[in-house]
């Protein structure tokens, strides 16, 4: 009887077990993830500055929100991020599909140009930014290349205003091929070969075969690389911060880099927040799109 | 003669290559010359570092110089030692390496925890708090950083280690890596040995954590790459140069460097020793790590 009342019931001696193991690791989540993510909300709807010290802000509601589209820097740097996607994302996926299709089917000594190609991307981001500084550089490869092609004049890449953000592009594009290639590479050694053997019984060309087949069955890896390559170049930092800090003017800056500025550089604590939020929107928005069209657009 | 001699090479590449063996070759030139061009920055850096400072700037470029110079990595690896600078390779190295190794350890550790309670212990409150994480895996590290910078700043941490080490020993992202995985785990397994009468903890670290070793191994990876490259949260953290990671340490180099162009590439290349390194050892977990994990940038 006594023995009975002191034992814990079955779920409540599981449910100790379980909040245990997780506890270390919500406990960081708690401080480092959720509750910042509070402030931060309730920091957007506030006009405080960083040297006014913590709690001396007055709540404007949401004219964070309305100032910052009349603010040429942010949307010079809404735009270069725009921008920027806009270009990064559908060369890169493009580039991969191929490639990973012609290493697939094409060639000799598959793994070495595999592996050449994904080297980039395992390279350290600030020490690949330093490197194509160089490469840019008067001295460096890409202009001796343009030169040696006829054109006299080369650009001064990243110290000009319109160059600047396509060279950066082209650095992210480098970078980030090869991880799209290797994740088109595995889905392609999962494609059913059923088919293309019967598909070469009745004659189909490669190019047939390539837009009916494979470009169809590869349609979910396409749009999963397409979300989380959206995500990550809405939220690009180190490459430009590295290679132009935003600059020539503001031809470079992009979202991440004014949300920098004005917080740790102006210390717009509030402002900055309320950017930031700006930024969730846009990413929210797209891993709407990818639950929505996950059922509708993709299929085989 | 001639005629059949050519036949037989014919016969003997069509055996080795298959029957489109022409248009393997051309591809294969051709795709060959593409992964070429993408390992250029790699091999100019490396060529680079082992010039003279006066060869780097040499037109035409010298691919391969007459010498090799390594005496440029010797004065990166002792730059902040004798000349006082701003910076000092060899510690930036050490606190990367320091604060990179302790996240790793923590985050793997934690997050398998997590992990195996969200995907075996049916506790009540579990799919709340899971949706929980879930939300929160959508919010960008842009968010966070202001607040965090606040509270550390309250707590005197900015300027310290802990402002990476803290919030970099609980994964959200490995959280859900570690799930995925024990949920294929089939039940039986654990049930098994509980009814041995194994306790959870013990049922965890002896069956469950030796069967997990693959995506640990991911994990481990991923967190690897991502501590090792971050390059925000030490640059609002660590005002102090003492503490500064290898990126950092690597850009106010090349800022104040000026034309130091052969210290800056040795730099550079020194710098991507660990992930080769990382490279060469796990290209399996790493291929499969980067896939779970390629939302977070």
């Amino acid at each position: 009887m006594k023995n009975r009342r002191f034992r814990l019931s079955r779920q409540l001696r599981t449910d100790i077990t379980g909040y245990a193991f997780l506890l270390p690791n919500f406990a960081g989540c708690l401080t480092f993830t959720i509750i910042p993510i509070l402030c931060s909300l309730v920091f957007s709807f506030t006009d405080w500055e960083y040297t006014r010290g913590f709690g001396n802000w007055n709540f404007v509601g949401l004219k964070n929100y309305i100032d910052m589209w009349t603010d040429e820097w942010f949307l010079a740097s809404l735009k270069n991020t725009l921008l920027y996607t806009a270009s990064v994302v559908p060369v890169t996926i493009l580039l991969a599909l191929i490639l990973s299709v012609l290493i697939d089917k094409y060639c000799i000594g598959k793994l070495p140009m595999r592996l050449a190609m994904l080297m980039p991307y395992f390279s350290s981001t600030v020490a690949v930014a330093i490197v194509w500084v160089m490469m840019y550089s008067s001295f460096g490869p890409v202009t001796q290349l343009v030169k040696w092609i006829g054109v006299e004049n080369p650009p001064k890449w990243l110290a000009d205003y319109h160059w600047a953000l396509p060279a950066v592009i082209l650095v992210t594009i480098w970078s980030t091929v090869g991880f799209a290639m290797m994740i088109y590479t595995s889905a392609i050694q999962g494609l059913p070969t059923e088919l293309y053997e019967a598909a070469d019984i009745d004659g189909a060309s490669e190019l047939d075969k390539f837009f009916k087949l494979t470009v169809p069955f590869l349609s979910p890896t396409t749009f999963y690389l397409l979300i989380t390559n959206i995500i990550s170049s809405f939220q690009v930092f180190t490459t430009i911060q590295v290679m132009t800090g935003g600059g020539p003017g503001n031809s470079t800056s992009v979202m991440v880099s004014y949300i920098y500025r004005s917080a740790f550089g102006y210390y717009k604590m509030g402002y900055a927040s309320a950017m930031a939020w700006i930024l969730f929107l846009m990413i929210f928005l797209v891993t709407l799109i990818q639950w929505n069209g996950q059922k509708r657009w993709v299929g085989y | 003669m001639n005629r059949t001699k050519r036949t037989g090479f014919d016969t003997a590449l069509k055996r080795r290559f298959g029957r489109d063996y022409k248009a393997k070759i051309v591809f294969t030139v051709l795709i060959g010359a593409i992964a070429l061009t993408m390992t250029v920055p790699i091999l100019w850096m490396l060529s680079a570092s082992m010039k003279k400072a006066l060869d780097v700037t040499k037109l035409p470029i010298d691919w391969i110089p007459d010498y090799f110079y390594p005496d440029n990595y010797v004065e990166v690896w002792n730059i902040g030692g004798k000349a006082r600078r701003n910076y000092h390779f060899a510690l930036a190295y050490f606190n990367s390496l320091k604060v990179t190794l302790t996240c790793v350890a923590g985050a793997v550790l934690t997050s398998t925890m997590t992990g195996y309670a969200f995907a075996k212990i049916k506790f009540r409150g579990r799919n709340v708090l899971f949706l929980l994480y879930l939300a929160t895996m959508m919010i960008p590290s842009q968010i966070t950083i202001i607040p965090k910078f606040v509270i550390f700043d309250a707590l005197k941490l900015v300027g310290s280690h802990k402002t990476l080490i803290l919030p970099g020993i609980f994964s959200i992202t490995g959280t859900f890596l570690m799930r995925q995985c024990f949920m294929q785990i089939p039940d039986e397994i654990r049930e098994s040995a509980r009814v041995d009468g194994a306790s959870e903890f013990r049922t965890w670290l002896q069956v469950m954590v030796p069967m997990a070793k693959s995506s640990m191994a991911s994990l481990a990876i991923i967190i690897f790459l991502w501590t090792w490259n971050d390059y925000l949260n030490p640059l609002v953290f660590l005002p102090n140069w003492r503490l500064q990671t290898i990126p950092l340490a690597l850009n106010s180099f090349v800022s104040e460097a000026g034309t130091e162009y052969h210290l800056m590439m040795a730099a550079a290349s020194s710098a991507l020793i660990p992930m080769f390194v990382m490279f060469i050892i796990g290209q399996k977990q790493l291929i499969k790590g980067i896939t779970a994990g390629a939302v977070k940038g």
